[in-house]
């Protein structure tokens, strides 16, 4: 008996069309698909780019022509004509906006209908949203108040124009352009981003968010963040996607880098719900992204994940625990549905002495999805003392889905403490029944048992990303119980 | 309230319930005794709507509606209630959340309001009482690392916090020890009531010596084959279920 004929809800979930998948019909500044040096040329001379950022551009995609496409994860698609890919579209919109009311209406009713009208967020949570919408920033808020403390929190392409120096010193330092094909990629073509700098000893009074959006159909998206916390300093930031329904794939390849020098702490957290394609995965979000941060001496970062869409996730945000005394910490939920594929998990690299990191990683696999954790553990030799402790946990709903963690563990210095746990469940029968014989709906037992299972990890997100992010969770598995 | 009649039910191949009946009326306290094996727990988890079980025959009527055209969700929200033998686990759950999130989809499915904040306490306040429920066990994860007795108590606090029409107890006494089960005992007893039947499923006597029943049946090989009042129980614990189920067989030959 197939799943579906086990239980009809499944059926009908898993046909349920996208909830994100509009599309905004503003005219788009669009270059023909296609790359080559003309291209990098023609995006730098748009974004009136000074000459080393462009050198920089060039060299990383004679790189990036040099390499190849990575195949080692444990995920099947079919690889994208990178010649079929537009590699610039702006909002046609240039002039900058001095108050929301300027915004394009059709572009304040996409905001609002992501629920995330930026009056409403300023209102209630004290947000600063730089919100990105197909590559280029429109509308940013509450610069003047981060200003007086000396943040900088601003596009990428802004950045390169005020603050060439804090961007040239930086960029490509955590993530080098030869890293990866995909990193390669991004940092010859990338369009836009978020920079964010928090000066000496200042504590970033609100949580600094990101909304990034692909709108252009088949515009590949290449967002390059740096952020950079100086000594003692602390920053938290969201970043939150959603994705209007496409019939093609969309490539996404971010790149993030984060700098901790000593004594700074950094969160950043991420709930991730693009198109995940349809129940095929057809037409679904490719999302290859490279996120590290390094961590100087007793600087802390952690990266917090929600992953909920995308067809292809390829994603592994790492810390470099360069500094004695540094901590990383990594807590991830990762949910793939119907053919959805996921591969993700984190690098924590000790290098300093009395270095620690934490790894919680909470994968759920429904539908014919593949959920895979793949993380490495590296102790250098001078790491003593190094202690990680690493809890990798698979929730299986469904007997057609699977759930798989490749863990590598790499110790060179003896003094290392590195303890490793993992489980794979099943979703109980049991505990559904128990919940409707209480009188809880099915969907209602799903998102609560799910929610109970992810807590640890949405317990780490700050207050109003965790509510959206639990309705993400239950929205994603509404009835996928096979 | 309930009437069951000539029920007939499998799991898989198995048939289990052979033409059970059995009727209960409005704040009547029923108690089910047999042997192990005789299809007691396939009963409770019928009356509240366990899919693995196939009823193949007879029907269920409860307040005058046709039970089996109901779901699990929906016959909680008509007021039937089941204390489970082996309460489920539910880690990252608190047990209050929980709770919160039953009985406001029980009251929405009803077309009522949800209990405010305020309400929703107090009322967790009185239950938790009734079963001396520590406040800790309430803010745990559902059933997560409780003790068997603590495990029990939580099913007969739910209880109290969703006040069904029917009650079933699947060998609530199981478990238990004799202070544990005073105060189970003890909560059910105080929820008994003219709107309110209970249907107390044990192996063992000693139970009903705390909750007193109307009525006592036995259920043997699928069917009730032989009912009677509360002394039946002391006559079961004194003799065993051989003689019925012997008599039974003999009469049926």
């Amino acid at each position: 008996m197939s799943a579906s004929e086990e239980n009809p809800l499944l059926d009908e979930f898993t046909r349920k069309e996208y909830e994100f998948g509009f599309t905004t019909d503003i005219a788009a500044d669009k270059l023909e698909p296609g790359l080559n040096e003309g291209v990098i040329r023609l995006i730098s001379s748009k974004k009136n780019e000074p000459e080393w950022m462009l050198q920089w551009r060039l060299e990383a995609f004679r790189i990036w022509q040099t390499m190849e496409e990575p195949d080692w994860a444990h995920v099947n698609y079919e690889k994208p004509d990178y010649q079929a890919i537009s590699y610039y579209s702006a909002p046609k919109s240039k002039v900058p906006l001095g108050s929301l009311d300027e915004v394009d209406p059709e572009m304040r009713a996409t905001m609002d209908k992501l629920g995330i009208s930026m009056e409403e967020q300023k209102r209630l949570s004290g947000v600063a949203v730089d919100f990105v919408m197909d590559s280029v920033s429109v509308a940013t808020s509450f610069k003047d108040k981060l200003a007086d403390l000396g943040i900088i929190f601003c596009s990428m392409s802004e950045a390169i124009q005020e603050h060439p120096e804090l961007v040239r010193k930086h960029i490509g330092s955590v993530v080098p352009v030869k890293d990866n094909f995909f990193s390669a990629l991004n940092s010859a073509v990338f369009t836009d981003g978020s920079f964010c700098y928090i000066p000496k000893g200042s504590k970033c009074p609100m949580e600094l968010s990101t909304y990034f959006r692909i709108n252009e159909a088949g515009t590949g998206q290449f967002e390059r963040t740096l952020l950079i916390a100086e000594e003692g300093s602390y920053v938290s930031y969201l970043e939150g996607c959603t994705a209007p329904q496409r019939d093609e794939n969309q490539l996404h390849a971010a790149v993030v880098e984060l700098i901790a020098k000593d004594d700074a702490e950094i969160k950043y957290s991420t709930v991730q719900n693009w198109y995940p394609g349809d129940a095929e995965g057809k037409g679904g979000v490719f999302n290859f992204v490279t996120k590290r941060g390094i961590c100087e001496a007793r600087a802390k970062i952690s990266w917090t994940q929600v992953e909920t869409g995308s067809a292809v996730t390829w994603k592994y945000p790492s810390c470099i625990l360069k500094g004695d005394g540094s901590i990383g910490e990594f807590y991830s939920v990762a949910v793939t549905n119907n053919a959805q594929q996921a591969d993700t998990g984190t690098k924590m690299i000790h290098l300093g002495a009395n270095t620690h990191s934490t790894i919680i990683s909470k994968g759920i696999s429904a539908g014919n999805s593949q959920n895979s954790y793949r993380g490495l553990v590296q102790i250098g030799p001078r790491a003593r003392h190094a202690r990680n402790f690493s809890q990798c946990d698979s929730l299986l709903m469904t007997d057609t889905s699977g759930a798989h963690t490749f863990p590598y563990i790499e110790t060179k210095n003896p003094t290392a403490h590195v303890e490793h746990e993992a489980t794979t469940s099943r979703i109980g029968e049991d505990q559904i029944f128990y919940c409707l014989q209480r009188g809880l709906t099915e969907e209602q037992a799903i998102g609560l048992i799910v929610n109970g299972y992810a807590k640890e990890v949405l317990n780490k997100l700050p207050m109003e990303f965790a509510v959206e992010a639990r309705k993400l969770l239950t929205i994603s598995l509404e009835g996928s119980v096979g | 309230m309930l009437k069951i009649d000539n029920l007939h039910a499998r799991i898989g191949d198995t048939e289990i319930l052979k033409g059970l009946s059995l009727e209960l009326g409005a704040g009547e306290v029923h108690a089910i005794m047999g042997p192990n094996g005789s299809g007691k727990s396939t009963l409770a988890s019928i009356l509240a709507g366990r899919e693995d079980y196939e009823v193949t025959q007879g029907s269920i009527s409860f307040d005058g509606v046709d039970l089996l055209e109901l779901d699990a969700t929906e016959r909680a929200v008509a007021g039937i209630f089941l204390a489970f033998q082996y309460p489920v686990e539910i880690p990252g759950v608190s047990n209050i959340n929980f709770l919160r999130t039953a009985l406001n989809s029980i009251r929405e499915q009803r077309a009522e309001e949800p209990l405010s904040g305020k309400d929703f306490l107090a009322k967790v306040k009185a239950c938790a009482q009734l079963v001396e429920l520590d406040g800790k066990l309430r803010d745990r994860s559902v059933n997560e690392g409780f003790s068997g007795g603590e495990k029990k108590r939580n099913e007969v606090f739910q209880m109290a916090m969703l006040e069904p029409k029917l009650a079933v107890l699947d060998e609530t006494d199981s478990g238990l020890d004799i202070d544990a089960l005073r105060i189970v005992a003890h909560g059910v007893n105080s929820m008994r009531g003219a709107d309110r039947s209970f249907l107390v499923i044990t192996h063992y006597q000693r139970l009903l010596d705390h909750i007193v029943p109307d009525f006592v049946h036995v259920l043997a090989g699928g069917r009730i084959v032989h009912s009677g009042g509360k002394e039946l129980a002391l006559e079961l614990e004194e003799k065993g279920y051989d003689w019925i189920v012997d008599a039974e067989a003999a009469e049926q030959a």
